[in-house]
């Protein structure tokens, strides 16, 4: 009877083994659809030649879509004749002036776009009309900038792709392509000097030397489909997007309606654009480096303001480097100075609030951090040199004590001596 | 008029009769050769561990067992308590000479021979009192809770583990469970402050007690030499003679310890994080890197054989041969005396290297 049930399960898991390989193979002759077109492009000259290794990293045919979904034709024909019909819808070399509406013809489709990706926005062409790019190309423009030119054609790869054009760490390369070409760029009376002047900033040093995706790129500010300059009214809205609290205490300070009514765009009055260096203690003041000497002159409230906040920021600065060297002192020392060495933390915070502050233009406002982050420096500097103190304390306390025991040494020995000569 | 000393002395003296005593000491005599200066290490060893009780005793006062409370509590003493950081600093120092020396001692007597008959349990107890030193080390580094002492005593708690059979249940009783917990420190805490010093003082006791029944050890060619020449033969008194000279190396020792204290104060390191990642490159303490770095570099497979566990296993072989190494020097039916200075010599250079790679190795 055990036999008989042992053969029973034996012969099921065979069965079930077959079923299961008979379905994967199935499986996978239904998911690779042939795709004759490569059979000779693959072995054609560029422009017409599409290699099948470029094809292959392409998000579209890693989707199993086949050249025909853009192309048209019959892509599963080995005729070269029939799959390259008109009568099988063959469409040839796509226009540019057609690209973007066959590309919205699947990505404005919600319907569609759910089967490949269910969490594809699907208005990339409504924000297209209304970018720069997207309304001179209604104008009939061409020499605009339409989706593979950003995105790519036959290599296209998904955004998150490091290798993709439009990846966060490409994106800047991928404009400049257009924006830094003066002679492509001159009909449109733009300048050409953005990609040069993001590479120095501290954007493009946050986004590229340290690799932090999350910092701003060309399309952070100006959008990527509906790109547009944010104008002058705007650039705060834009800016407060990462920078909040700046933002915040900007729109609260006097400056911002002086900014307003000279014209003035917000932050960038201050910071530049594109070229958005590190911003220092010395760009607040009345020195060489100081940006408000641009509009305060000797003499204006503006100008003895700005250099009451200078002098805070620098005192705190200043305090808290004093307390950091003292207490790496006592630390190089030996000595046990952890504790006032977190309390820095707390000046250090203060120094960088501080620094946000400033966005509020009010010295009384400012003088508020900088005061609690210098009564924390005042307690670890004193920690410092009580720890420098104790330190010295016992350098005499051990000279002493070797004296003392040298001392003893001696007199054990002379008696010691003593005792053995009688 | 006698003066209060002399009165109080006399009151002791009728009831203990002192003299006795004074009598015995000034009796015993300790040899005077070539060699004799290594009999100082083992007074050395007695005068550190007495620090030890000293320091540890005092840093009982403020110290505070948990997970929550012992970084604390350590960071209190060496920034609060008046001379906490000396109490701590030279509790660490001492230990770690402590270590050293009780290496040098047992060394030394080997090489000297005076392990054997009829001093064969002098050195078994000397032994086990050398590996209960090693106990001490190993309890009292996690007690800072600090993030090199946790990971260096969660790696240490796992060489154990791979011991066949007894591996894991040795483990649990380390760690009081399967992490390095609170628990882990209030058990080697247990360890630290009560099991250890109470075996380790009964065993000084008895080591000691052994030494003047049996009185120092000759090296035995030394011995063949005053046989031959018996005007040679050369001998202090114990006391004061012997014990003013101890005296004065244990106010060097003294002075050593204070020195690095003051110079070199016992740093207290970052609070351990169980959640955090170990430092790289860590390392357990020195006496046990040549064991650390011997398992490092062992294959993982020997003779289609657990490597690490060979090694352990091996480790283990050779503490059992040092415990029981008096019984293994014979004469007959070979003579092993000679084998047993070279392996201890091969041993010894063998431990230096494997240290010192270990030391310099990231």
């Amino acid at each position: 009877m055990n036999r008989y049930r042992q053969l029973r399960e034996c012969s099921r898991s065979v069965v079930m083994v077959v079923v299961a390989w008979l379905f994967c193979v199935g499986t996978l002759v239904s998911a690779q659809t042939k795709n004759s077109c490569l059979d000779c492009h693959s072995n054609l000259p560029e422009p017409l030649g599409v290699s099948v290794e470029t094809y292959s990293q392409n998000i579209h045919a890693a989707k199993g879509l086949t050249c025909a979904a853009c192309h048209g034709g019959d892509a599963s024909n080995d005729d070269p004749e029939k799959a390259m019909s008109r009568a099988a819808g063959w469409k040839g070399k796509i226009e540019r002036k057609q690209i973007p509406e066959l590309c919205a013809s699947c990505h404005s489709d919600a319907e569609r776009m759910k089967k490949y990706n269910p969490g594809l926005r699907v208005d990339q062409f409504q924000q297209y009309k209304t970018s720069v790019h997207g309304m001179k190309w209604a104008k009939g423009d061409t020499r605009v900038a339409v989706c593979t030119d950003c995105h790519g054609v036959h290599d296209l790869r998904a955004p998150s792709d490091p290798r993709s054009n439009v990846h966060p760490t490409n994106i800047a390369t991928t404009c400049s392509r257009c924006h830094a070409d003066a002679e492509y760029m001159k009909p449109y009376g733009i300048g050409t000097d953005q990609f040069t002047n993001y590479e120095q900033s501290v954007h493009h040093d946050a986004m590229v030397v340290r690799g932090d995706l999350s910092a701003p790129t060309c399309t952070t500010c100006h959008g990527n489909h509906g790109a547009t300059p944010p104008g002058v009214a705007n650039v705060t809205n834009v800016c407060s997007n990462c920078h909040v609290f700046q933002a915040q205490l900007f729109q609260t300070s006097p400056h911002k309606d002086a900014f307003a009514a000279m014209g003035f765009p917000g932050c960038v009055t201050c910071h530049s654009n594109h070229a958005i260096k590190h911003p220092t203690d010395e760009m607040v003041g009345t020195g060489a480096q100081a940006v408000c000497i641009r509009c305060h002159a000797e003499g204006d409230a503006g100008f003895a303001q700005a250099r009451a906040m200078h002098d805070q920021l620098e005192n705190l600065q200043s305090a808290f480097s004093a307390s950091e060297e003292i207490l790496g002192r006592a630390e190089r020392q030996g000595m046990e100075v952890s504790q006032p060495m977190l309390q820095q933390a707390q000046a250090k915070d203060a120094l960088l609030k501080a620094r946000v502050t400033v966005h509020a233009f009010s010295d009384s406002e400012l003088k508020r951090d900088t005061d609690a982050g210098l009564a924390v420096t005042r307690q670890t500097h004193i920690a410092g040199e009580q720890a420098l103190e104790e330190w010295k304390f016992r350098q005499v306390g051990l000279g002493l004590s070797l004296f003392m025991i040298a001392l003893t040494l001696v007199g054990l020995g002379f008696y010691i001596r003593n005792l053995e000569r009688k | 008029m006698a003066s209060p000393l002399t009165s109080v002395r006399a009151w002791v003296d009728e009831r203990f009769h002192l003299d006795e005593f004074k009598t015995l000491a000034q009796k015993k005599k300790v040899p005077i050769h070539r060699y004799s200066y290594w009999y100082f290490l083992g007074g050395m060893t007695l005068f550190l561990f007495g620090v030890q009780i000293l320091t540890g005793a005092l840093l009982l006062l403020y110290y505070r067992p948990g997970a929550d409370e012992a970084f604390e509590s350590v960071q209190l003493i060496m920034t609060q308590v008046q001379f906490g950081w000396l109490i701590r600093s030279v509790h660490s120092w001492s230990a770690n000479l402590l270590v050293f020396m009780v290496f040098a001692h047992m060394f030394s007597v080997l090489f000297l021979k005076s392990y054997r008959k009829p001093r064969e349990l002098t050195w078994v107890s000397g032994m086990l009192l050398l590996f209960l030193m090693l106990g001490f080390g190993f309890s009292g580094y996690l007690l800072p809770w600090n993030t090199l002492s946790y990971f260096a005593t969660k790696v240490g708690t796992e060489i154990p583990a791979q011991i066949p059979i007894i591996g894991h249940p040795t483990l649990l009783f380390l760690r009081g469970g399967e992490e390095i917990t609170g628990s882990t420190l209030t058990r080697l805490f247990g360890f630290h402050v009560a099991i250890l010093p109470a075996i380790a003082t009964l065993l000084i006791v008895v080591h000691v007690a052994l030494i003047q029944y049996f009185g120092m050890s000759v090296p035995p060619r030394i011995e063949t030499e005053w046989q031959a020449n018996p005007a040679a033969r050369r001998e202090i008194r114990f006391f004061p003679n012997f014990v003013l000279r101890e005296l004065m190396a244990w106010y060097v020792a003294l002075g050593l310890l204070g020195a690095l204290a003051a110079l070199f104060p016992w740093s207290l390191g970052v609070k351990a994080d169980p959640f955090g990642s170990a430092p790289a490159g860590i390392k357990p303490e020195w006496y046990f890197l040549f064991m650390f770095q011997t398992l490092k570099l062992i294959p993982a497979k020997i003779l289609g054989m657990d490597g690490e566990m060979l090694g352990i296993l091996a480790f283990g072989v050779i503490g059992a041969a040092a415990l029981l190494l008096p019984f293994l020097d014979r004469e007959k039916p070979f003579n092993t005396r000679h084998w047993i200075s070279g392996f201890a010599c091969v041993f010894l250079g063998y431990m230096v290297a494997m240290t010192v790679y270990g030391w310099v190795a990231k």
